[in-house]
């Protein structure tokens, strides 16, 4: 494959970008005096800048590459990871569990745990947390580092380990505080910076009514009724009939509740963002907030997918092919930089992908630091220090995270296999824990056993699911089935992966419940109070205007998401 | 109080509208061939540069006491 040729001025770009980044860390790195300033931003900002740090921070390179990809392999379907998944959860998480996150002033969502349940919960996902943070990281890193050697033939090694220190020295210098005003500033460059790829390819395609008629024959030449790849719920009746091969049921249970709940709700990397808040309306507003710019970013991030496989239909090798035969999806963001951008808004799209790839990074680095002082360190290592000593140790965690994600991300290049065993061992992780939050949160009777118990059963379930079927035609193995035998064949990937959700789920809370009630309440009303539910006051609204209070903006996004859905059903 | 995230997003998007628009306006009109005929550098370089300023003027604003009432 060629390269694409970069000129002076695309340089130019990248380098003032750099030095933006940078000089937000180092002007910041005078407000960092104690541990919470550097893990938690002080609690001070805004609810607009938390809320834009909130999706910012999950927007990392691999969620633009890979919902590009999915866009191209699945169409506007792909839609649904944001209207019926992101959004619910969003609201969710702002209306009814940050009360109980930000009002414990607990510091971290192990912390959280510690606090409703008991050590060994916390324990658990303290440790899982900090172990999986950095190997995402590290695949993010691999991931990137690939991408660019491919398109512009930049070397792997230089650029892993630039991307790698310029995120250290802003984190270092200038803490949460520092990532969070570098994940706003990435927002907008993300957005400022796509956008004009989006607009471009719309206007050569011939608009939404172009890129249907184009996605027409890419759906008829897959066997697929001709608006297969152009409506997100018509063909969902029966899973054969769209290329997700998922019908409507999995798809709300297993992908908008169990694992987008699992996610928004419970993923430290993201609450972190809302944690910062400098009050419970502006922590509450915030998940609210980062839902506006969350639910149009399928125009950014799905949309070029979409108009990358239609030229690649109907123009012809537009998408270069893969090892596997099929179109490389993964190439769709690049391949179309390439192709509208001249040199210039080239340096500027390219700047926007490395932005989008650091702000992830960044959201990994600084959850996994937080987790590792507060949670491991100082409670399993060296407790009952000074705050001076522990935000030390939070300095040599952002070295010691950026270093072991370098490490995880070779890791990555030598063992093929790594990232897909790793994202599937993650989801067996995470599946359970939105049911521990929510029995936690709502229930007083569930007690410390029950939720570890939960925790346990439903990683376990996730993964007795997961080898005991597969997907149509594959072979037992990494892609399931790997217990030998198969009780059930899901007609695809995906519906396997939203399913096996739904049953860690449901194991961890069946299991939370039989075992909290077999067991006696270690915490009384006393201690619980401010983290569970029934025994929390109601929160009394500061006087504001209604647009700002949460549940209005709250109702408002859910109706928005409706009609965004009605519109491209 | 504290530095005004909006300061860094404002010089930032500022530059690059900058930059882009001198480019646009020296660049040779060949290289927009790829771009359907637009000079994209241009117009999107005004769209930052507009974007930029309005960051840089809402933070400027805020630097100032609230008018009397």
């Amino acid at each position: 494959m060629q390269h694409i040729q970069l000129g002076g001025i695309d340089y130019a770009i990248l380098g003032v970008y750099f030095a933006f980044v940078l000089g937000i860390g180092w002007v910041l790195r005078r407000y960092v005096r104690n541990s919470e300033d550097f893990f938690i931003a002080g609690r001070s900002m805004p609810a607009w800048i938390a809320g834009l740090a909130f999706i910012s921070a999950n927007l990392g390179a691999q969620e633009v590459i890979g919902m590009a990809a999915s866009g191209a392999k699945y169409g506007i379907m792909t839609s649904h990871f944001y209207w019926v998944g992101a959004m619910p959860a969003m609201v969710f998480v702002g209306l009814f569990m940050m009360p109980f996150y930000y009002g414990s002033r607990a510091r971290s969502v192990p912390e959280y745990l510690k606090l409703r349940f008991d050590e060994k919960t916390r324990g658990l996902n303290a440790i899982t947390f900090a172990i999986m943070t950095i190997f995402s990281s590290g695949i993010s890193m691999y991931a990137l580092a690939k991408l660019l050697e491919l398109v512009l033939g930049w070397s792997f090694h230089a650029s892993i380990i630039v991307t790698g220190i310029i995120v250290l020295i802003y984190i270092f210098l200038g803490g949460l505080k520092s990532a969070i005003y570098n994940e706003v500033l990435q927002f907008f460059l993300i957005v400022l910076g796509f956008l004009p790829l989006v607009l471009l390819g719309l206007k050569d395609i011939g608009g939404w009514q172009g890129l249907t008629s184009k996605l027409a024959v890419v759906a008829t030449n897959a066997g697929f009724e001709p608006g297969a790849w152009s409506h997100s719920w018509k063909y969902t009746g029966a899973p054969t009939h769209n290329p997700m091969g998922i019908e409507w049921f999995g798809l709300i249970m297993g992908l908008g509740f169990a694992m987008s709940f699992g996610y928004w709700c419970t993923d430290f990397l993201v609450v972190q963002r809302a944690m910062a808040a400098g009050s419970m309306t502006a922590a509450r507003r915030t998940p609210l907030i980062a839902a506006w710019p969350k639910m149009f970013m399928p125009l950014l991030v799905i949309l070029p997918g979409m108009l990358a496989i239609g030229l690649h239909a109907t123009r012809g090798g537009f998408l270069p092919i893969g090892a596997d035969g099929h179109p490389n999806y993964n190439l769709a963001i690049p391949m179309l930089l390439a192709h509208y951008l001249p040199t210039g808004l080239l340096g500027l799209g390219l700047t926007a992908l490395m932005a989008s790839f650091m702000s992830g990074m960044a959201g990994n680095v600084t959850a996994f630091n937080t987790v590792w002082t507060y949670d491991i360190y100082q409670t399993y290592v060296r407790p009952g220090q000074t705050d001076r000593h522990y935000l030390r140790v939070g300095h040599a965690a952002t070295v010691f995270g950026i270093l072991a994600s370098i490490v995880a991300a070779y890791a990555a290049t030598r063992f093929n296999n790594i990232n897909d065993i790793l994202q599937l061992v993650f989801s067996f992780v995470n599946g359970p824990l939105f049911a521990t939050f929510l029995l936690g949160m709502f229930w007083k009777r569930s007690t410390g056993h029950g939720a570890f118990a939960g925790l346990l059963t439903g990683t376990i379930t996730a993964a007795l699911h997961y080898g005991l079927t597969m997907p149509q035609g594959a072979t037992p193995g990494i892609h399931g089935g790997f217990l030998g035998a198969t009780l059930h064949t899901y007609p695809s990937e995906m519906a396997l992966n939203f399913w096996t959700a739904l049953f860690a789920w449901t194991g961890c809370f069946i299991t939370t419940i039989v075992v909290s009630l077999l067991t006696k309440r270690t915490k009384t009303d006393d201690e619980l109070r401010g983290l569970v539910y029934s025994l929390t006051p109601r929160i009394v609204e500061e006087a504001m205007p209604w647009y700002k209070r949460p549940v209005v903006l709250g109702i408002l996004v859910l109706v928005v998401s409706a009609i965004l859905n009605l519109i491209f059903w | 109080m504290n530095l005004d995230v909006r300061w860094p997003i404002g010089g930032m998007f500022s530059s690059f509208g900058a930059i882009l628009i001198v480019y646009g306006l020296v660049s040779s009109p060949e290289i927009y061939q790829r771009s359907l005929g637009i000079n994209v550098n241009l117009w999107w370089g005004v769209v930052l540069l507009l974007f930029g300023l309005v960051m840089l003027a809402l933070a400027y604003r805020a630097t100032r006491p609230p008018p009397p009432v």
